[in-house]
């Protein structure tokens, strides 16, 4: 059976070799400047799964989410609330996480089902209404039964843990020392590669096409027979059902989820990194997620330094001078490369036709 | 009877601050098709800038109605300073570019503003201080103060001002002219850029006003405050009708009273299940029940396929 594997060059082989070798290296690599930076990678790993989530619904499907959040926080508040001593549950990650990932997809097809007249702008707010909606209630439903403990969210989530493997704690496997950070990372790399594949997979089929013909013309993918309500739906629950998968193991990672977590400005994020990385190209989008959840990161170190070696005292605090530079970045990126930094070509070509 | 009057009453007053801040929303949405999310943020530096010039100025020795109008006045040249550098800089370049695109941009530029008020004015509550002395009325078993009447008169004057300028001068007809339609508009002489930087102009002139109302009367500021308020402003825009000047100040005036109303009965229609701190639910299901049900909103006419 020829799969896709044969049709590589050699070249190809030997760079996917090598992007399997990096991949496999890299948190010991961060780990040289400490656990800090390892963590730093996963937050961008986890970024960069998130985003491809919203892909589907943004890039591939063209319908702005301002609201995705809402859908990483129900599978948080899953994992939390059925693995954590708030409830007294401890159920395992495999009973959890395609719960998770469930009801994540039931509340997207839920979101999606009122909004499918809608477009552009219009969706664009509906979607961060609903996202609020979410984040009012996880803040307020601690009375007058306690169900979500309101602001103070739930702690002592439990890890990740296949049989007795827990991935929180430092162990060594074949004689190499991994910390749970390390763990963890590999785990999110498998999932990060899942999704990335079912992009892929999903781009080149017929629902695939069907989103971007809907995206392209809505009207005419209609008139050709596309069931659009169905297959709108579909994307949203895709794309929603990611989120949750993502939501889950963020709480298990962080051992602690709280409203703050979810508010609209992590939406905006991620909608920022797809669109900044290039809508509906998945490199691109990986892209997108990693330099906006490195950089910042970066920033935060340089920032001080830099200050005192310029002024002699810190005038800005790291934190704010952060945001700002991310703000001024969507603007300019916006400005300079409508696209996004890495678009797929047959979107470049779309952009030039239209200069002509 | 009394909780109902009072209700009423605060939900006319924040429904005219919604109203003043959603007539910047929909006066640049009418003519360029573009929700300038930035707005709140523009409201929110009019309230801080307000604080501070008044605070100086009473510091100095002015009388309170000095001080608080060249408070008034400075938040205005700063905010439509601010509105007019926000088109050049975020909108203009990208006038013809997908729809997608300017929205980014305003997002970062709302990112930007906030952070940037939060390095001027730092991440503490500051104090409004009191411009209009404060006497208590009774109607009806109900209350309300001076500051009250204050903002809904300031607000009714400048809608109407607002109103003369759109219907009566030649710069209000250009603006009609070009939200009809830019291209004939523009046959027929009339200056789209100027059109364009004078809606995000007068919108943020409005919203300095606004702002200054938010001050007097909730008394405290916050450079996060303007995003929830910009929000519900824009909320109130769609409910009357994106675009629609009568229906932006309607839709306002409506919101507010949703808002408290609600706030004021939720817990007993929910038998005490969701209590008064469910308020901010309401605009978003508002929003997204207009928007299902009649998305061209209360009194707007029907655009076709527009957003």
């Amino acid at each position: 059976m020829k799969t896709w594997f044969d049709s590589l060059s050699p070249r190809a082989l030997f760079g996917l070799a090598l992007v399997a070798v990096a991949l496999l290296a890299l948190p010991f690599v961060a780990a040289l400047g400490g656990q800090a930076w390892v963590r730093i990678v996963n937050f961008a790993i986890l970024y960069a799964f998130l985003a491809l989530g919203l892909n589907i619904v943004v890039g591939f499907a063209g319908l702005l989410d301002l609201g995705y959040i809402a859908f990483y926080a129900v599978g948080a508040y899953i994992w939390a609330l059925l693995a954590s001593p708030h409830f007294g549950l401890h159920l395992p990650f495999w009973a959890i996480l395609p719960l998770g990932a469930l009801l994540a997809g039931v509340a997207g097809a839920l979101l999606g089902a009122p909004t499918l007249k809608l477009r552009g702008d219009y969706l664009a707010i509906v979607t961060l209404g609903f996202g609020e909606i979410v984040r009012i209630f996880i803040n307020n439903l601690n009375a007058p039964v306690n169900i979500t403990n309101g602001a103070q969210g739930i702690t002592l989530i439990d890890p990740v843990a296949v049989a007795d493997f827990k991935f929180n704690t430092t162990s060594t496997i074949l004689g190499i020392t991994f910390t749970g950070p390390q763990k963890y990372y590999y785990l999110l790399v498998l999932l990060a590669l899942g999704v990335i594949l079912v992009n892929y997979r999903l781009q080149h089929s017929r629902i695939g096409r069907a989103w971007q013909a809907i995206r392209e013309d809505e009207i005419a993918a209609k008139a050709v027979g596309i069931n659009t309500r169905n297959v709108k739906l579909l994307a949203f629950a895709m794309g929603a059902s990611f989120g949750g998968i993502a939501g889950g193991i963020f709480a298990a990672m962080q051992g602690f989820v709280s409203p703050e977590s979810f508010s609209l400005i992590e939406s905006v994020m991620i909608l920022a990194m797809v669109v900044l990385g290039g809508m509906g190209h998945i490199p691109g989008v990986i892209l997108g997620a990693v330099l906006l959840t490195v950089l910042p990161e970066a920033l935060r170190y340089a920032v001080v330094p830099v200050q005192k070696a310029l002024f002699g005292e810190v005038l800005a605090d790291p934190e704010s001078l952060r945001m700002l530079v991310f703000g001024l970045a969507l603007v300019l990126v916006m400005r300079f490369k409508p696209a996004g930094l890495w678009p797929s070509a047959e979107r470049r070509r779309e952009l030039a036709e239209k200069v002509k | 009877m009394d909780i109902f009057l009072q209700q009423i009453i605060n939900g006319l007053v924040q429904g005219s601050i919604y109203a003043m801040v959603a007539l910047g929303y929909t006066m640049v949405y009418g003519i360029m098709g573009l929700i300038n999310f930035a707005h709140g943020e523009v409201v929110m530096i009019g309230t801080l800038v307000a604080i501070t010039v008044v605070t100086f100025t009473l510091k100095l020795g002015f009388p309170v109605w000095l001080a608080g109008a060249t408070g008034i006045a400075a938040a205005a040249a700063v905010c439509m300073a601010l509105g007019w550098s926000l088109e050049r800089i975020a909108y203009r370049p990208l006038r013809n570019a997908p729809r997608l695109t300017p929205l980014i941009t305003a997002i970062g530029m709302s990112i930007v503003l906030q952070n940037v008020a939060m390095m001027v004015w730092g991440r503490n509550y500051m104090t409004f201080p009191s411009l209009v002395e404060k006497t208590q009325f009774e109607f009806g078993g109900a209350a309300f103060t001076s500051v009250q009447v204050m903002i809904v008169l300031v607000a009714s004057i400048s809608m109407g001002g607002l109103l003369f300028l759109v219907y009566r001068t030649r710069l209000g007809m250009a603006m009609r002219a070009t939200a009809q339609n830019p291209a004939v508009a523009g046959l027929m002489g009339v200056n789209a850029n100027r059109v364009i930087a004078s809606a995000f102009v007068i919108g943020s002139a409005l919203g300095a006003i606004a702002g200054v109302m938010v001050g007097t009367y909730y008394e405290i500021a916050h450079y996060q405050m303007g995003f929830m308020l910009g929000l519900k402003a824009f909320t109130a825009a769609v409910l009357g009708g994106i675009g629609n000047l009568a229906g932006a100040m309607a839709g306002g005036v409506l919101l507010g009273l949703i808002e408290a109303l609600g706030a004021g009965y939720i817990g007993d229609l929910t038998g005490g299940f969701l209590g008064s701190h469910y308020q901010d639910i309401f605009a978003f299901v508002v929003l997204i029940g207009v928007l299902m049900f009649r998305p061209s909103g209360l009194f707007g006419e029907k655009t076709g396929d527009r957003a």
